[in-house]
């Protein structure tokens, strides 16, 4: 194994135990008074509204869609790009063929209004 | 590395967990993770398998396969959206007719 | 030592992996989920498969999830109380799934795989690519209209209620 995969793997660890210390150790150190105005959910300082668990918008599920999608494209242009040098013109025309049909569909969520918010 | 038997057994685990979540739940979302489940686990013996056999197809493949995995669960989960948006829930013994 | 952390990694996820499927509140099992990836990205840089690791959690991690945890919080009701999640085929489908297991490990536990000696060639991100320009280009651009129909089709699906809800 790479000594510097090792390293991550110490990393992580260390970032995992110092996050459980500190609570735990917070924990034990702080007073412990709760009240009502306490316990409640955080909103910036302004009183809340009804609770966390709340149906959001399906606007935002939309929204994440496409970039799930351009997220996968994104990732299929990495080892093009490391690969581009060696494969010269043939490469390049494959890839303009895979965005524009990817395009293709981003005009069609533009064209369907799936970009423009409404509530 | 560790022999191939333990990758592949690690993936036989994920699967049957995957099996068995997709058999006895019944809300859909679960059963859609379940399915993701079993499809990390194929990947992962694509993954020791090409690790082995000294050959990068296999990584090739597992990258096809993340790829129809978003678009499936893309597909998916609008349906399972749309499903509930009209039935007000996601009990798949409850989702039993093709139209309404 | 690399064993080691194969058998950390293996237990994470398959731990985790047990958590998705039997967990109460389902969000919670959406954020197992994404232990259980994150320990299967653990695994592909144990088979020296760097790049595969980082798709995994951009992929997995980052949208697959992402897209999950926004739908669960669409379905409001589902994941607010512990609903009974379990169907009435609970024991059927236990007793057949460990059949399957066990049926399955004793297959691959028992065949001598083929394995060949040597190291892969040290490049790995150009070889996929090379490869995926060259030998896959076919599924390459099919996966380019793959993704296009899940596009459309999710958003006609998805947006539904725009034109009247007809209920």
């Amino acid at each position: 194994m790479d000594y510097g995969y090792g390293l991550i793997g110490i990393f992580i660890l260390f970032g995992i135990v110092f996050v459980i210390f500190t609570i735990f150790f917070a924990g034990l150190l702080r007073p412990q008074r709760p009240n009502k105005t306490k316990l409640e959910n955080y909103e910036c300082g302004e009183a809340p509204m009804g609770g966390a668990w709340i149906q959001y918008n399906v606007g935002f599920y939309i929204y994440a869609l496409i970039f799930v999608i351009f997220d996968v494209e994104v990732v299929f242009l990495f080892p093009w790009a490391v690969a581009f040098k060696q494969l010269g013109l043939f490469a390049l025309i494959e890839m303009l063929i895979f965005i524009a049909i990817l395009i293709a569909g981003l005009a069609y969520a533009w064209k369907k209004g799936a970009l423009t918010w409404e509530s | 590395m560790a022999p191939l038997a333990n990758y592949l057994v690690l993936a036989a685990i994920l699967f049957a967990l995957g099996v068995w979540g997709v058999l006895r739940n019944r809300n859909a979302l679960i059963i859609f993770m379940c399915i993701e489940l079993m499809l990390n686990a194929v990947n992962l013996t694509f993954m020791g398998f090409s690790a082995y056999l000294n050959d990068y197809s296999g990584q090739v493949f597992v990258f096809l396969i993340m790829a129809v995995a978003a678009a499936e669960v893309a597909v998916g989960l609008a349906i399972i959206v749309s499903i509930f948006r009209h039935k007000e829930n996601v009990n798949v013994d409850e989702i039993n007719v093709m139209k309404w | 030592m690399n064993l080691l952390v194969f058998y950390i990694l293996a237990i994470l996820a398959a731990g985790s992996a047990i958590m998705v499927v039997t967990m109460k509140n389902i969000f919670h099992s959406a954020l197992f989920l994404v232990l259980t990836f994150f320990s299967v990205a653990g695994i592909y840089v144990l088979l020296n498969a760097e790049f595969l690791a980082a798709v995994q959690v951009l992929i997995y991690v980052g949208a697959i999830t992402i897209l999950m945890i926004f739908a669960i919080m669409l379905t409001h009701q589902l994941f607010s109380r512990s609903l009974r999640q379990v169907n009435e085929q609970v024991i059927p489908a236990s007793l057949i799934t460990f059949i399957f297991f066990v049926l399955s490990v004793v297959a691959l536990a028992k065949t001598a795989w083929p394995v060949s000696g040597g190291q892969l060639p040290e490049d790995r991100i150009f070889e996929i690519g090379k490869l995926l320009m060259s030998e896959y280009v076919i599924p390459f651009e099919v996966v380019s209209v793959v993704l296009l129909v899940a596009l459309v089709g999710a958003i006609i699906i998805g947006r539904r209620e725009k034109s009247g809800d007809t209920k």
